[in-house]
């Protein structure tokens, strides 16, 4: 599970606690302070940390996600930093050339925003709504199925086949993505269906 | 992959052919490091580069591009010769004492049964000889000179080193040291493990390549053992669980089918798969087919899925040809039969072959949409980027909806690795702009076009009106709710059938795994394979207990695996006939007198005696298969056949282009090069620094290889005026490149069948988006061909030319 206090919290909880016992104790109360005042504040102790797995490829190395805000709480929450997952039994901790560099790939500036649409022979994207691009879609989904869904072969069986229309799913997407994917998908009789393991 | 990555550490001997795992996996091939500093494991690489896993390889040798089954069917015949072999599992274990029908043989590279107009093979004596018992007949002394195992040595003898050196290229005295070590392995106490990838799939026969070297590991012994097993590294992160949950054209969740329309019934479809045990009181495990299919058809279609109307048989599509994949797609879509495509997170532009081809059949689309994170080259493919895309955008009359889906630190939900784990993760961050999860996208795009069917009416709309929608939001299903329909429940009462009158699963409670589905409607289930994922007992895929008894690398309570949480497959075989372990110090499981037990989940029914149930439960014959009978269109053993654009012809069949029942479109078969024409082998690969065509929209792995490169031998280079830097064309029947010269000493020319071969190496990170130099992929000259069983590409091996060109002006 992931649990509420994570290795980093806890030591940040058990050392500042050591140093303020110790120090006090020995009289440095006020060399500390001093210290404090001009040494910068290590910026990922007021992140949310969350586990995770890298997008690439599927050795699957367990990642630790810093942010700012909280997801969980129902806050905006930023990415700051991702670093190996030293708990995780794969990669204890390690990550390769790609995973080191997660936070770029989360934060690309061509990252999409939103929905864009672009006509027949245009030049250019458009921004478009949710609404108008998927009214769009299942508009030219029912008429193409209705025109071209093949109910019967020659011989008469049932074949409820539809070739007109084609869906590549995203082989880095989750499970539960793709299960519904499936159902989707395969409720409407679509047969030009794959992902990438069939490169 | 059988094992884990975890499990790696455990070999003696590791062998990466048809992969590159140090530069490709980086963080997973630690445990080949972890194996060769803690136990003195050796690696063998064996390669057309000398790659960054060859650099720490103990013993490298060069292989052609596509030649690997001459290679590997080269050292069976070694190991055979030299008494290499694991008896007592070979003929205990395998079909090796299986006797075959007398109509199969093979002759001029030729399985018996081929019709060269169907370019396909009649297999109906590539089976076994029944006896009256209805049980396949066998010799277990291996004498019959109809038994497997004699069949397979007459079908290697003619992969003579000889052979081998003058095929693959690979020098003798190499070859043969590789042969020594590998034939160590079959010790019981020494274990080899082989670690494969795309160097393997992507070409012509692809999977008889894999079969070459799973047959390699059964004669050795090393299949279902610790530090051994046939490793497939996977490559996306959960192209594994894609491939689980059967999103491919032919596929239904766990391995089933999608029925083809020569199965007009359900008692039809189901007859010819609840395989009968073909031999004595074996498992059979697929014998359960039914209770997968039916709890799958209710998970599809809920009360609408009944006994009466054969479980809503017909709201599944049925197959007229044997898929519609990828590469059937495109064709039909170059020919103005495709109307709507849908690209969520794939960018086919960059990876499919012929890139031409790719365009145009785009550019005949009405509708394309395409959901991604990212800006992808083929969610803008009707834009103008001057040479790296040049076409005419006013001429294209596709329209393009480019939908914004969030990445993996903005979702939640399970992956698959390689080593079948499926691992939870939690979101960290929102989401950028307007974008959205894909559950919220195809939950919204459904129940909008379920509404329209619902206002209209239309066409056969039962199971689009029927579809199972049982979320607390129906526009934004939880991964919660999806997890547990996969897992699957009780949706009556399941009476215990050891204790009569009392409950083993109360209806409406998720069932503990698929042993507990049921025939009969009573369960639901999404895919079986993943049943026990999220139980009573939570979320398994959750867990985080990384602890490892006996430091055996299994991590039972660390996340969940596929099957019911077993770490290495076919793990019985591990063990001696009597139960013992072939190797006390890799113990997996062992047979106490009454059970099996040990560190892993037994793969085999706990109290299954030894001697009496053979350990590879899923197939009717209760043994592996050295010999594959008509399961493969391109025959029972693995065959040497050239690629469909290679330097030299067939030496066992001249006129033999290919792989003799690869499936050829009219068109591509025109654009085959030959090596007059072009006369060099190219080949293409990934780089550590970047992942496919994402990493270029991440201004880091931009600059770690900022540049579209080839690489060539030096004396390549020396024959073409070539220097190191400098700017080159490569070009081949179906297009061009341009891209910077890395001349090196990784790539070695070859000698084969009298030629001189040599190398060129295509890296494929670049495009025309992104924060990267804008480039070209390999896939501008690659032939549209794929695998005889799959329909995989050939990206691995295939003609161009090459030749100095001026440089680009500077900017």
């Amino acid at each position: 599970m992931n649990i509420d206090l994570t290795r980093r919290g806890f030591l940040r909880l058990a050392g500042a606690g050591v140093a303020a016992t110790s120090l006090g104790a020995m009289g440095f109360g006020e060399a500390e302070a001093a210290e404090a005042a001009h040494v910068r504040a290590f910026k990922l102790t007021t992140t949310t940390e969350t586990r995770n797995t890298c997008t690439y490829c599927s050795v699957a190395c367990g990642i630790i996600m810093y942010s700012k805000g909280d997801v969980k709480a129902g806050e905006i929450a930023e990415i700051m930093h991702i670093e190996g997952d030293a708990d995780h039994p794969t990669n204890r901790g390690t990550l390769c050339p790609k995973g080191a560099a997660l936070k770029d790939f989360v934060k690309a500036p061509t990252r999409l925003t939103r929905p864009r649409y672009r006509a027949a022979g245009a030049t250019e994207f458009q921004d478009v709504t949710w609404d108008e691009a998927l009214d769009k879609i299942a508009r030219a989904m029912k008429d193409d199925r209705d025109a071209n869904l093949v109910q019967v072969n020659e011989a008469g069986v049932p074949v409820n086949r539809w070739t007109t229309t084609g869906f590549l799913a995203a082989s880095a997407t989750t499970n539960e993505t793709a299960w519904l994917t499936y159902k989707a998908v395969r409720s409407l009789g679509i047969v030009g269906f794959d992902n990438q393991a069939r490169v | 992959m059988t094992n884990a990555w975890t499990d790696i550490k455990n070999t003696d001997l590791v062998i990466v052919m048809g992969g590159n795992a140090a530069e490709a996996h980086p963080c997973g091939f630690k445990w080949v490091t972890e194996a060769k500093a803690t136990r003195g494991a050796k690696l063998i690489v064996v390669d057309p580069r000398y790659t960054r896993t060859a650099s720490v390889s103990d013993y490298y040798a060069p292989i052609r591009p596509g030649s690997d089954i001459a290679f590997l069917m080269g050292v069976i015949r070694w190991c055979i010769e030299n008494d290499k072999v694991q008896w007592e599992y070979v003929r205990n274990f395998t079909n090796a004492a299986l006797l075959v029908k007398d109509g199969f043989g093979w002759s001029d590279g030729l399985f018996s049964g081929y019709d060269e107009e169907k370019r396909d093979y009649d297999k109906a004596d590539w089976d076994y000889q029944i006896g009256d018992d209805g049980y396949a007949k066998l010799d277990m002394t291996l004498q019959d000179p109809r038994c497997v195992w004699n069949l397979l040595k007459a079908h290697v003898d003619v992969y003579t080193p000889e052979f081998v050196e003058n095929v693959c290229g690979t020098p003798k005295d190499r070859y043969l040291q590789i042969c020594e070590m590998i034939g160590e392995c079959s010790a019981p106490d020494r274990v080899m493990t082989s670690m494969y990838a795309l160097g393997w799939t992507q070409h012509s026969k692809g999977a008889q390549n894999i079969r070459g070297m799973a047959m390699l590991q059964l004669i050795l012994g090393n299949i279902g053992m610790r530090g051994g097993g046939m490793n497939a590294l996977r490559g996306h992160s959960n192209i594994q669980g894609l491939t689980d949950l059967g999103l491919m054209s032919n596929l239904i969740p766990g391995y089933l089918n999608i029925p083809t329309e020569r199965e007009p019934d359900w008692q039809t479809y189901m007859s010819t798969r609840e395989f009968k045990p073909l031999r004595p009181g074996q498992t059979s495990y697929w014998q359960n087919y039914s209770k997968f299919m039916v709890s799958f058809m209710k998970a599809m279609w809920g009360d609408a899925a009944t006994a009466e109307n054969d479980w809503a048989y017909h709201y599944l599509p049925k197959l007229d040809v044997p898929t519609y994949d990828v590469l059937r797609m495109f064709e039909l879509m170059k020919q103005g039969q495709v109307n709507l495509y849908f690209c969520q997170g794939f960018n086919p532009l960059m990876a499919f072959p012929n890139r031409a081809k790719l365009t145009e059949a785009l550019s005949k689309l009405k509708l394309l949409v395409v959901m991604d994170p990212l800006e992808t080259e083929t969610a803008h493919f009707w834009e103008n980027h001057g040479q790296y895309n040049d076409v005419d955008s006013a001429s294209i009359q596709t329209e393009v909806l480019e939908l914004p889906t969030t990445c993996f630190a903005e979702d939640e939900g399970a992956l698959v690795n390689s080593g079948r784990w499926l691992q939870w993760h939690w979101p960290g961050g929102s989401p950028p702009g307007e974008a959205k999860n894909d559950t919220w996208i195809m939950a919204n795009l459904f129940q909008k076009l379920r509404k329209l069917y619902q206002d209209e009416g239309g066409v056969f709309p039962e199971p689009i009106l029927n579809l199972s929608w049982n979320y607390a939001d129906p526009l934004d299903p939880k991964p919660e709710e999806l997890a547990k329909e996969m897992n699957g429940r009780a949706l009556r009462d399941i009476e215990d059938p050891a204790n009569p009158g009392t409950t083993l699963v109360a209806a409406g409670k998720q069932v503990k795994n698929f042993t507990q589905l049921q025939d009969d409607g009573s369960t639901m289930c999404g895919c079986w394979i993943f049943s026990g994922c999220w139980n009573e007992d939570g979320n398994n895929m959750a867990r985080r207990d990384n602890s490892d008894p006996g430091d055996a690398g299994m991590f039972l309570n660390w996340s969940y695996s596929w099957p019911v949480n077993r770490r290495i497959l076919y793990n019985r075989a591990s063990a001696d006939m009597q139960g013992k372990p072939w190797d006390p110090d890799r113990k997996l499981i062992e047979w106490t007198g009454e059970k099996w037990e040990g560190y892993d989940v037994p793969d085999i029914g706990v109290t299954s005696k030894p001697g009496e149930v053979m350990p590879f439960i899923m197939n009717q014959e209760g043994t592996s298969r050295l010999f594959t009978r008509g399961m493969m269109r391109d025959g029972p053993f693995p065959t040497h056949m050239e690629p469909f654009e290679s330097p030299i012809a067939n030496v066992l069949n001249p006129k033999m282009r290919g792989n003799p029942v690869s499936r050829v479109f009219v068109d591509d078969a025109e654009q085959f090069a030959t090596s007059e024409e072009f006369p060099f082998v190219a080949t293409s690969y990934r780089l550590t620094e970047h992942f496919h065509y994402w990493t270029k929209h991440n201004k880091v792995n931009a600059s770690l290889q900022p540049e579209f490169f080839v690489e060539i031998s030096q004396e390549l280079a020396a024959e073409k005026g070539i220097t190191g830097g400098s700017r080159v064309r490569v070009w081949g029947k179906r297009g061009q490149v341009w891209a910077k010269a890395v001349v090196t000493k990784r790539i070695k020319p070859m000698q084969c069948d009298g030629k001189t071969v040599h190398v060129v190496g295509i890296p494929l990170h670049w495009g025309f988006m992104g924060a990267a130099k804008k480039g070209w992929g390999p896939n501008s000259l690659t032939p549209f061909v794929g695998d005889a069983n799959v329909e995989t590409p050939e990206f691995k091996a295939f003609l161009v030319n090459i030749e100095p060109a001026a440089e680009e002006p500077v900017a």
